[in-house]
């Protein structure tokens, strides 16, 4: 899950991360008024998505006068956004954060996630701040210093300065930046945070760290025990049939194809999108239905994919363990029952009692249901289906 | 012969009463799993699907050799089923619970493997030695005694590799499902030499999948120690890049764990890799009869 830069800013303060004063608006009069609050005659209005990239989108913009806090609060409110990682639909903008100007002497980066290889967390600082951290990696990466903390020891001084002195920071700044990043390291332990991300870490004038922006994501499987987190969900920044597919135990993701798929199991989903393109298709959607796979599901499954008007066929792949097929076949003869399906839908069933779950799909005898042989039978009928010429 | 667990193999189960564990325990031990016992905490004493139960892991050890433990606890306990079962002596823990929080894991993994435990999972389907041992949720008629050996991130994935491998005429010495998290216990680079020490396996199939580097690994750990064939397929080869496809290590983050690059690095190990899961079965047949 991932949160606004606001509400990682809340966060940060809680552990003594320094960052400017600052206050969300979720209209143009707050705007103004957070700016009065403030204080002071300079101010940065940016505009909080959950994406990267806001500044150069034209989210991030520096007002001189209230006057012009009013009219970039205006302008970016409502505004949608495309950036590098918002894709070309973009985002539409319905919170703002203003923050106080900030002095800055030099910009940074730091950032602090699980390294996977190393199985724990590794924190990297890079002397290129307000630079897309995977550029300075591809081409730069001698620019990034980068440290694994074991957790058993916790965040240690050496880590502290392997990070500062790889900065080429003077020795009178050490102490201060390794206060930074030992809370900073707290802020992501202690909330199971997947990913922090400040882009740009700033000095200001007086030698003081800021994070001048602020990025957190968490472990979803770890929401459970973090209550005061899992309220900061912005529902409006996610997926709404993705969310609506969760509600029902269902797992789905929106491509741009027009073969919908329904599979068992993410590894099996993410085959049946690779078989589709591989026999000349394009998969709309990825869609685990889980083990179950029981007529509600199945009929949930099949609304789900349907909401994309670009699903010209469906291919129904479930390999059948546990739950046996000829029981699957009738979840998804009852499923058509349930839900109107207006598309050729392919079926392929293999595994436990295949044979009767064939016998089944044959003798229900409907026009728009086509059983499939086998995996590869299935993906070639589905995306001829969906071509319309089957 | 097969790796790491065969009939005489003495497994018990941590959340053996639930509703999981209940199910599963009894699918395993009708599979001729060597099933001694289990544990509930409070309900030590009592007997359940006719094996006794005991309130610690310790204790079970201690009454029944027990030397494998199969984990169907709730997420939130997973951490502590596991470091239980490396303080009480278990030798290998399969962890079939969905959803632990990755920082439980990275405790738990380092715990275990201080304590020289091997772990498998979490989120996984388990492991099955061909008509021996089943030791997790996989429906074990699909896998047939055979010459192959399969090391698979991916539950219903593993099924299909399998069935595919015996519609072609051979079959399975044991199936090794790693699961899908950012953190895991046994992967590839354990296993494939364990793969290539053993007698009956004369080929190896992996499956893979975007997120991580383990397929990598695997790559260069092929390339200079495995001498068996190894045929190899990699899921979300259409995935977008950022997006989390079912399982929580499934995904493609800072342009890196891409299929791709996973593919590519394994064809320059010498291995056998296939754009089609439908392949599978057939490229098994191809470096078998060469």
């Amino acid at each position: 899950m991932n949160i606004h830069e606001y509400q990682a800013k809340e966060i940060f303060r809680k552990y003594n991360v320094p960052v400017p004063q600052g206050k969300v608006a979720f209209t143009v009069d707050e705007a103004v008024e957070a700016a009065k609050e403030l204080g002071g005659d300079i101010w940065v209005v940016k505009a909080q998505i959950h994406a990267g990239g806001r500044g150069l989108g034209g989210g991030v913009k520096l007002a001189k006068s209230l006057d012009e806090v009013r009219q970039l609060s205006d302008e970016i409110l409502g505004m949608t956004l495309v950036t590098h990682q918002t894709g070309s639909e973009g985002k539409v903008v319905h919170k703002l954060y203003i923050e106080e100007g900030a002095d800055i002497a030099k910009e940074y980066y730091l950032g602090m996630l699980l390294d996977r290889a190393a199985e724990m967390p590794v924190m990297m600082a890079s002397t290129e701040g307000g630079m897309e951290i995977e550029k300075v990696a591809a081409e730069t990466p001698e620019k990034i210093v980068k440290v694994n903390i074991d957790p058993t020891i916790g965040f240690q001084g050496f880590h502290g300065r392997e990070l500062a002195f790889g900065l080429g920071l003077p020795k009178e700044e050490v102490g201060t930046f390794i206060k930074f990043a030992s809370a900073l390291y707290d802020a992501y332990m202690d909330n199971d945070a997947e990913m922090i991300e400040i882009n740009p870490l700033i000095k200001t004038g007086d030698g003081k760290f800021l994070a001048l922006d602020a990025k957190m994501g968490f472990d979803d499987n770890a929401l459970y025990r973090h209550n005061d987190i899992s309220e900061m969900r912005d529902l409006e920044e996610e997926e709404p049939t993705e969310l609506e597919a969760k509600a029902h135990g269902l797992s789905y993701i929106k491509l741009d194809g027009n073969v919908g798929c329904m599979v068992n199991g993410a590894g099996l989903a993410m085959a049946t999108m690779d078989i589709i393109k591989h026999e000349g298709g394009e998969p709309a959607n990825f869609l685990d239905v889980g083990g179950g796979a029981n007529p509600e599901t199945v009929a949930k499954g099949f609304e789900i994919i349907l909401k994309d008007p670009n699903v010209k066929a469906i291919f129904v792949n479930i390999f059948g363990g546990i739950v046996r097929c000829d029981r699957v076949a009738n979840g998804i003869l009852e499923a058509t029952k349930i839900v109107d399906v207006n598309v050729p839908v392919v079926v392929r069933l293999d595994g436990t009692n295949a044979i009767e779950a064939a016998e089944i799909l044959k003798n229900a005898n409907i026009e728009n249901i086509i059983p499939a042989q086998n995996l590869s039978d299935g993906a070639r009928k589905a995306v001829e289906a969906a071509k319309g010429d089957k | 012969m097969s790796i790491l667990v065969n009939k005489d193999t003495k497994v018990i189960v941590q959340g053996f009463t639930g509703k999981e564990g209940t199910f599963h325990a009894s699918q395993c031990i009708e599979y001729g799993t060597n099933i001694v016992g289990g544990v509930t905490p409070g309900k030590g004493g009592q007997e359940h699907l006719g094996r006794p139960v005991f309130n610690g892991v310790k204790e079970a050890v201690a009454s029944t050799g027990a030397t494998v433990s199969m984990i169907f606890v709730p997420p939130a306990f997973v951490a502590d089923a596991v470091m239980e079962a490396s303080d009480a002596g278990i030798e290998l823990a399969v962890i079939i619970t969905e959803g632990a929080p990755v920082r439980d894991m990275m405790f738990a993994k380092m715990y275990a493997t201080k304590k020289g435990m091997s772990t498998i999972g979490p989120n996984c389907p388990g492991i099955i030695t061909a008509e021996e041992c089943k030791i997790g949720i996989m429906p074990g008629m699909i896998f047939k005694k055979g010459n192959v050996g399969l090391i698979s991130k991916s539950g219903t994935l593993t099924y299909e590799a399998s069935h595919q491998v015996v519609q072609e005429g051979f079959g399975i010495t044991t199936a090794v499902g790693i699961g899908g998290d950012p953190i895991i216990g046994l992967s590839y680079k354990q296993l494939l030499p364990m793969f290539e020490a053993d007698s009956e396996t004369e080929a190896i199939v992996m499956i893979g999948e975007i997120g991580g580097d383990l397929e990598i690994q695997a790559a260069k750990y092929i390339k200079e120690n495995i001498s068996k064939p190894v045929v190899a397929f990699i899921a979300g080869q259409t995935a977008p890049k950022g997006k989390r496809m079912g399982h929580a290590g499934a995904i493609i983050s800072g342009g890196s764990g891409t299929a791709s690059e996973k593919m590519e690095a394994l064809e320059k190990a010498g291995v056998k890799v296939v754009v089609s899961p439908a392949d599978i079965g057939k490229a098994v047949k191809e470096v078998l009869s060469k």
